[in-house]
């Protein structure tokens, strides 16, 4: 009997972790151990940490890295500030219909693929656009504004994307803030803001922490969007590894590319928690 | 006489349900005032008015004298004590009771000492840094009402505040909630749906069902002299009979129930005539019990029956007699002389006339 | 009327030869190479089905080479980008000439593919479709734009665009008055090439509209006017010009650069007699005037311009004055490690402000 339920765990288990040592601990060995090779000749490799020297040494990697670090938070904060109150609305003062209506505009943008998503973006932002025509058709500006190609633009897809992503986690721990938890806080002297900070913040906390790491990972590896909005400048550190892997056919430095990404990356939002005083088991459960 | 609160023709409407129908009440200064109704009835509807979450489609709401329908729900001078308390569970013990303290822009130093007062006064001193989740039922209840006196509030309002408890704690509450009421001397208004509730703890009780208000007094007025049909089905159990009035002496009626039992009961004033429709309502103790017919000759209501089912509960206890097409609730004298009652016994049963509260058929609760 | 005879008994002896049986061949090749009605006309005629995978020229050997040359039958890489990968990668099998029908093919431009796409003595490529790159330019608004390095002058800031890849730095060094191709088998001298490249392009940057990363993109700014001049292929401009007469494809002063996209069998194909039925199928003359007319492009198909489109011949003819088809600068092979120093260069570009 016990050996039949052991076996049954195993059986349950099993597609766990095919999934994790398959698709996730496998190939990231491999990719660790192509990243250490370092090419001497025609089809001839060496062991060494060449490529990641390499990534230190020319500050254009780095720099390339720090931006989108830097861009990727910024996002996520512009995101943060944006859902919190869609969520808000979402999860404690809409009802009914308006509140599934709600959610599902926040899904809609989903339904289509990201490739199409940007396009959308750039039909918005191009100087021959919709956005651009309607400046001039309202007298703002003389000429055609090129909204595209530029940091701006590439933030603006970035929080288009993340969006839902920080609305889910919010929505779902405000929601399980009870409603005579706020209005206790108002019943006690509370006023807006101080019930919003002293009570309403502090328990969406996991929520906010789980969304931010969420929405700041997928930025942090988006291809896409930084690339087709930000044209000539978009400069992400995912087109380093994709230009790496496909057109310079460096596997290489590509592979120690990614691992500096994860690790980096990783850093960040444990610097993150800590920061905020969260843990990732409570974040997670 | 001063009153901490009064409603006057307070009326709330949703759409095209009136959820509060033309109430108004006084509640006396330093009394425990409850509201009693089932769920859906419109008190909570009353209270939300009162702590001004929910604005009166109609009528005035006065603290102490003054209208506060134009004051938001954070300067009212109530406070509210919620179903399921709410405490901050963000927050450790001292900083939940210290909150309305600091909205107030009340020194740290003059917080620690409120809040150390407060603790004292619950019984619980020492607590002050524990987390919520960490107390028991009963101190969270305590720790819950203790947040809302320091802020020495005229009214405090308690949202059926025991339903969340178990039984035994239930029963233990109700004293300590009546005792703390005496210890901060403030006026309680409480609404629940439990009638044991309100008729331990309070100095008047409002009997609610469907938007009003059906009789206001004290819990024994609303036991012995139910003034409507409601109120006699709701406060208390009864054997209840649907039947037309045969004849009418004054204020005793005779009635002839639909299986056709005859029984007198009283009218105590209200209008019926014979040939109307009538309910009867009797308390199960209000009924003697016996093994002789001859003991029970001097009340105006008696009959034979067997003994259908025994419902053994301490002293409570209680048995089914069947008596024609009739089934009856009767408690059991506690003397202990019937204990050795079996099923199927035959039993006399009686009770006076005026036991038995007469009423025009209307809506049964 | 002879070939395609030829043509018939030879596809019907391959189909025998492979045991008659229906296969799958998996294509992996550029769009509009392989268009709907060629490929249901092979289905019917060999009962074959085909698999096409639309990519470009880094995918296909990245795709290749994840797998060490399989998931595909057939690929279609250009000619300079086979010799280089197959030395670094292994990812080709050679070619089994015999199999081929050579009478197909245009001789010259058979023998300069085989030359190009030598290993070791094996050939391992033979041509298919041909193009150039060079200009797109609207001819109203840009029309001092006349070589690769005009895109860099001031009456047509802020609305020229071009790749950010390899060509884009080759066009531009010959432009310069360099000759990159001459320096592949050096890399110091090839590294001083592009350092002068990247300094051109780098003071070229704020001219840029944007860099543009695949064909549709490109057609859509030329399309809305945002973008005047450009660095394209010779069917881009062609196609904008059915739209607008105004924008049409120019060859560059310095030499429009040729390519040539090749049949190269990978290491693991698993159908090479399909492969070959394939190849002999689609260089029919008037199969490959289907793929023209589909892709844009002209052919190695010996005889197929016969049933080319007069339009596309017209095109052809004002973009290609005779002079301009002798200084076509054909790629030659890339050897390993190039792309490394190229690599180098475009990040550095795209990263500057």
């Amino acid at each position: 009997m016990k050996n039949g339920a052991r076996i049954g765990l195993a059986l349950l288990l099993m597609p766990m972790l095919l999934w994790l040592s398959l698709l996730i601990v496998i190939p990231h060995i491999d990719m660790f151990l192509v990243s250490l090779r370092e090419r001497v000749g025609v089809g001839e490799y060496q062991i060494s940490f060449a490529n990641y020297l390499t990534f230190f040494q020319e500050p254009l990697y780095l720099w390339t890295f720090l931006r989108t670090a830097v861009m990727s938070i910024l996002a996520t904060i512009i995101t943060l500030l944006i859902a919190f109150p869609v969520s808000y609305f979402i999860a404690k003062i809409a009802r009914g219909r308006t509140r599934s209506a709600l959610f599902l505009l926040c899904l809609v943008p989903f339904w289509v693929s990201e490739l199409v998503r940007t396009f959308g973006w750039m039909i918005l932002l191009r100087e021959t656009g919709i956005l651009s025509n309607l400046l001039q058709w309202a007298g703002l500006v003389s000429g055609p504004v090129e909204m595209l190609y530029n940091d701006a633009a590439i933030m603006v897809g970035l929080v288009y994307t993340s969006m839902l992503f920080m609305v889910v986690p919010l929505v779902t721990t405000l929601e399980s803030l009870p409603d005579e938890v706020i209005e206790a806080g108002y019943d006690l002297g509370g006023t807006n803001t101080s019930v919003m900070r002293e009570i309403v913040i502090p328990h969406a906390a996991p929520g906010i922490v789980s969304g931010s790491i969420v929405v700041f990972m997928l930025s942090l590896g988006n291809y896409l969007t930084p690339t087709m909005l930000g044209g000539k400048d978009s400069l992400w550190f995912t087109e380093l590894i994709y230009s790496q892997f496909i057109v310079r056919f460096n596997w290489e430095l590509g592979a120690a590319f990614g691992f500096m990404l994860l690790l980096l990356s990783s850093l960040i939002v444990w610097g993150m928690l800590r920061l905020t005083g969260q843990t990732l088991e409570r974040t997670m459960g | 006489m001063t009153f901490d609160l009064e409603c006057r023709n307070l009326t709330k409407r949703f759409g095209g349900t009136t959820a509060v129908d033309d109430v108004s009440f006084e509640v006396p200064s330093g009394s425990f005032f409850s509201i009693l109704g089932p769920s859906g009835c419109g008190k909570t509807t009353i209270m939300r008015m009162i702590a001004g979450f929910l604005e009166p489609s109609s009528g005035d709401i006065l603290i102490r004298g003054k209208s506060v329908l134009d004051v938001p729900p954070n300067k009212r001078p109530v406070n509210m004590v919620f179903q399921h308390l709410a405490l901050f569970p963000m927050m450790n013990i001292a900083e939940n009771i210290g909150y309305g303290l600091r909205r107030q822009g009340m020194g740290k130093a003059q917080i620690a000492v409120k809040v150390d007062e407060a603790l004292e006064r619950i019984g619980l001193p020492g607590i002050g840094n524990r987390k919520v989740d960490e107390l028991s039922g009963g101190q969270k209840q305590r720790v819950a009402i203790a947040r809302c006196m320091v802020l020495e509030p005229d009214v405090l309002l308690l949202d059926e505040p025991l339903g969340a408890l178990d039984l035994k704690l239930r029963e233990r509450m109700k004293v300590e909630l009546k005792t703390l009421q005496a210890a901060f001397d403030t006026t309680f208004v409480y609404i629940t749906h439990d009638q044991s509730e309100a008729l331990v703890m309070s100095d008047t009780i409002a009997v609610m069902n469907e938007g009003r208000f059906e009789q206001m007094g004290s819990g024994r007025d609303l036991y012995y002299r139910p003034a409507s049909a409601f109120v006699a089905g709701f406060v208390g159990d009864s054997n209840r009979w649907a039947g037309r009035i045969e004849r009418a002496e004054g204020n005793v009626m005779q009635v002839q129930t639909d299986s056709g039992l005859s029984m007198r009961a009283a009218a105590h004033g209200r209008p019926l005539a014979v040939g109307d429709r009538a309910q009867v309502f009797v308390r199960p103790e209000a009924i003697r019990i016996s093994r002789a017919g001859a003991d029970l000759a001097h009340f105006d209501n008696h009959m034979a029956g067997k003994v259908t089912n025994l419902l053994f509960n301490g002293a409570a206890s209680r048995i089914v007699v069947a008596a024609g097409a009739e089934e009856i609730e009767v408690n059991l004298p506690q003397s202990g002389e019937f204990a050795d009652l079996s099923e199927g016994d035959s039993v006399q049963i009686g009770w006076a006339g005026d036991q038995g509260n007469c009423f025009a058929e209307g809506p049964a609760a | 009327m002879k070939t395609q005879l030829l043509m018939a008994t030879t596809a019907l002896a391959v189909t025998f030869g492979a045991g008659a049986q229906a296969d799958t061949l998996r294509l992996l090749t550029w769009g509009g190479y392989a268009p709907e009605d060629v490929v249901a006309k092979f289905e019917e005629q060999t009962g074959h089905t085909v698999e096409v995978t639309k990519s470009n020229n880094e995918e296909m050997i990245a795709k290749l080479r994840a797998t060490g040359g399989g998931g595909f039958d057939l690929a279609q890489p250009s000619q300079d980008r086979i010799a280089g990968p197959q030395a670094e990668f292994g990812i080709y099998k050679p070619m089994d000439l015999s199999k081929i029908n050579a009478d197909l093919f245009i001789p010259s431009m058979l023998d300069a593919t085989k030359a190009n796409t030598t290993v070791d003595g094996e050939v391992y490529g033979v041509p298919h479709v041909w193009g150039t790159s060079g200009l797109v330019v609207n001819t109203a608004e840009a029309g001092s734009v006349k070589d690769y390095t005009d895109l860099c002058s001031e009456d047509v800031a802020g609305k020229v665009s071009y790749r950010l890849k390899r060509p884009t730095l080759i066009g531009f060094a010959f432009a310069m008055g360099e000759d990159p191709f001459a320096a592949y088998g050096d890399p110091a001298k090839y590294e001083e090439i592009m350092g002068k490249v990247e300094e051109a392009l780098i003071a070229c940057k704020p001219n840029v509209k944007t860099y543009w990363g695949g064909g549709d993109e490109l057609m859509g700014l030329v399309r809305s006017g945002e973008v005047v001049a450009s660095m394209a292929w010779d069917t881009g401009g062609w196609k904008l010009n059915e739209d607008n007469p105004d924008v049409t494809f120019v060859a560059p002063a310095s030499g429009a650069l040729g390519w040539v996209d090749t049949f190269a069998l990978p290491a693991k194909g698993k159908a090479d007699d399909v492969a070959y039925e394939w190849i002999n199928f689609v260089m029919q003359p008037e199969i490959a005037a289907m793929i023209t007319a589909a892709a844009g492009n002209f052919t190695a198909s010996q005889g197929a311009d016969e049933f080319a489109s007069d339009a596309l011949k017209a095109r052809y003819q004002a973009s290609f004055p005779p002079e301009a088809i002798d200084n076509i600068k054909w790629y030659p092979p890339v050897p390993a490690g190039l792309e490394v120093i190229e690599g180098g260069v475009l990040d550095r570009v795209k990263a500057a402000n």
